[in-house]
């Protein structure tokens, strides 16, 4: 338990061996995370919750906090050292509980940099339980920890007011902390560049370019250096082999290696199990996912996405968000679906709907804009320039809209910004490796799902049947040939798949980009919209799903008409 | 000589400091804002605005917490001239 972003992940992590993802900004933690630990003869089970400020929560996520607060046997209070008198404000309202608390005074490398010397014994014996200090990131200080669960106390005081439970905090910290001189740092030097109104935005731009240049670097590379040859030296070969044995043709040839295109097998097009349905996912999507969340993670773990939260805020503002907003949406480029669960660190319902709505409609995940770059980036890369302009302008209107149009209102920015800190390498690679691992271990089998199911709508010429009854409207009002129709339905399963079901129609360029910009906004695809579902509730769910049509149709419609 | 003058956080200048001396709002933001350690008494440094009434930035003790420019009117803060 503990104030956001103090190290409660970390220390969960080492304390279980359960990796999670922990960051540099307050508000990672969304829901609470079970790990078990094994104490002497037993096994207790641990969970991490999201962090608060009080026990009187102000968001979705707070509520977790305090909702699991009445389970535990005995609590861990993370207390991030730097920031004592601020998360001393926790710590007493859970001194006055029933269950013992012991205390992990976190981020005590930080202390030493930042010139702050905090008396431990006497801080152990103001408040009447133990306190040890740690590193979450490096382990230092987890076995003592450990060791000295079982001296976990029960002070019970309670105070009557916040002021004067405030009043006590200040004695405290007069007693146990005091502060010496340090020198001006690269950090600090960092900070003040931040912070200044017209230097903090061209840092960000400077920023956004680096991060697009870095995970187009590092996508395409991963992608032409490893993918590609690994594919057409190793695969191909063996799969033309296993297809020779299969005869060319026939039911298994087809659902295992797909069509043979001029008797050769080409990855998009074949739609196989091993042909597409793994290419798709490892070749074309994977690079993506490892270069963006690298990034992703780099910056997360730096604390730069807090300040940008602070400078979107205006612009946030007339889309009905904060700023704060800004941090799910970015998560959105990666996968819609941790972006969706995110939006719980928004305080309001108003602004969880129109976040996660335009999210949902707006940002294409990194599975989906590999495969559009893949596709749409063959004719020329102005076109795919034009499918993501299309997409943000979408989300700029549709906000616009949504914010005139939903009732309730938007809080305003109240956040607190963490210092500049660079974790060591080996959790940089850690959580790149989590999340690249869910990946392949989630969406792998769904999309070679969604390739069988493909293949047998097609064997059962359920596709012509869909093709023909449809929409001679979409045709007229897209400009597109009718059978894209069967792509756009699958958008629901897999978007990639979707846009790999594109790749045979020889469409032209101004019909790619129609066609793969309505099927990134046409409707979630079935893992976001569960999360949709479970996060919104039905009735808001399928509100949103409506307004995703629309604007789909609307827009594809204006680029029909306009390219 | 030292003066002391009373005006809103969002009137500060970046890089002074000032003690709060009261939130005009009601016990939500109050509540808000006293969970983040900003309360009457205490000593708060601006360290920035954005543009466009965008939010404030300020520092108390070792933290940094940014505030929308709505509630940046509302918290009073008395801040002494000679420093």
């Amino acid at each position: 338990m503990g104030n956001p972003n103090v190290g409660k992940s970390v220390i969960f992590s080492r304390l279980t061996g359960t990796r999670t993802i922990a960051s540099n900004y307050p508000g990672t933690t969304v829901e609470f995370i079970k790990g078990s630990l094994k104490l002497g003869q037993e096994q207790a089970e641990i969970i991490d919750v999201p962090g608060t400020y009080t026990l009187e929560p102000t968001s979705k996520a707070e509520e977790v906090a305090a909702e699991m607060l009445n389970e535990g046997d005995l609590i861990i209070n993370v207390v991030d050292a730097t920031n004592l008198e601020r998360n001393l404000n926790l710590t007493l309202q859970l001194l006055g509980r029933q269950a013992p608390v012991i205390i992990a005074l976190n981020m005590w490398d930080d202390t030493h940099h930042r010139g702050i010397n905090i008396d431990t014994v006497k801080l152990e014996e103001l408040l009447g339980v133990p306190v040890i200090p740690t590193v979450g990131v490096t382990g230092q200080g987890i076995r003592e920890l450990v060791r000295r669960l079982p001296e976990a106390a029960t002070p019970q005081v309670t105070y009557a007011s916040s002021n004067e439970r405030w009043a006590k905090i200040g004695d405290i910290v007069s007693q146990v902390q005091s502060l010496s001189h340090r020198h001006h740092t690269w950090r600090d030097v960092l900070e003040d560049l931040s912070n200044h109104p017209a230097g903090g935005a061209v840092f960000a731009v400077l920023v956004l370019a680096a991060t697009f240049f870095v995970i187009r670097f590092i996508g395409e590379g991963i992608i032409n250096y490893v993918g590609d040859p690994l594919f057409n030296w190793l695969w191909t070969p063996l799969l033309m082999k296993l297809s020779l044995a299969l005869g060319s043709g026939g039911f298994w040839h087809d659902i295992l290696i797909g069509k043979l295109i001029n008797g050769e097998i080409d990855y998009l097009q074949s739609f196989g199990l091993l042909s597409t349905g793994i290419y798709i996912p490892l070749a074309v999507v994977l690079p993506y996912i490892v270069a963006f969340y690298f990034v992703l993670g780099i910056l997360e773990d730096v604390g730069y996405l807090p300040r940008l939260a602070v400078l979107m805020d205006t612009l946030l503002h007339r889309l009905g968000l904060h700023g704060y907003a800004i941090i799910p949406t970015i998560l959105g480029f990666g996968c819609n679906v941790p972006a969706v669960m995110a939006t719980r660190i928004l305080e309001s319902r108003r602004e969880r709907f129109i976040a996660a709505t335009l999210i949902s409609i707006g940002i294409p995940c990194a599975a989906l804009q590999a495969m559009i770059i893949g596709l749409v980036g063959q004719q020329g890369m102005q076109y795919v320039a034009i499918v993501y302009g299309s997409l943000f302008a979408s989300w700029i209107i549709i906000g616009l809209i949504l914010n005139r149009a939903v009732k309730g209102f938007s809080p305003e920015l109240i956040m607190e910004i963490p210092p500049y800190r660079f974790p060591p390498w080996r959790i940089v690679g850690e959580k790149l490796w989590l999340r690249v691992f869910s990946f392949i271990k989630e969406a792998l089998p769904i999309v070679l799902g969604t390739v069988l199911v493909v293949n047998i709508l097609y064997m059962l010429g359920v596709f012509d049947f869909i093709a023909n009854i449809a929409f001679p409207i979409l045709t007229v009002l897209l400009g597109l040939p009718k059978e894209t129709v069967v792509a756009l339905s699958i958008g629901f399963l897999r978007k990639d798949v979707a846009v790999g079901m594109l790749a045979p129609l020889a469409l032209t360029a101004k019909q790619l980009v129609i066609s793969t910009t309505v099927l990134a906004m046409v409707f979630p695809c079935m893992a976001t919209f569960v999360i949709l579902a479970r996060e919104l509730g039905a009735r808001d769910t399928l509100k949103a799903t409506g307004i995703m049509i629309a604007a789909a149709l609307i827009v594809g419609g204006l680029q029909n008409l306009i390219l | 000589m030292s003066q002391k003058i009373q005006l809103a956080l969002s009137q500060m200048q970046a890089g002074q400091t000032g003690t709060v001396i009261q939130i005009l709002g009601g016990r939500g933001l109050i509540r808000r804002l006293d969970a983040l350690g900003i309360r009457p008494g205490k000593k708060v440094t601006k360290t920035s605005s954005t543009l466009f009434h965008g939010p404030v930035t300020l520092r108390t003790n070792q933290t940094q917490v940014a505030i929308g420019f709505g509630m940046a009117n509302r918290i009073l803060v008395e801040i002494d001239t000679s420093t």
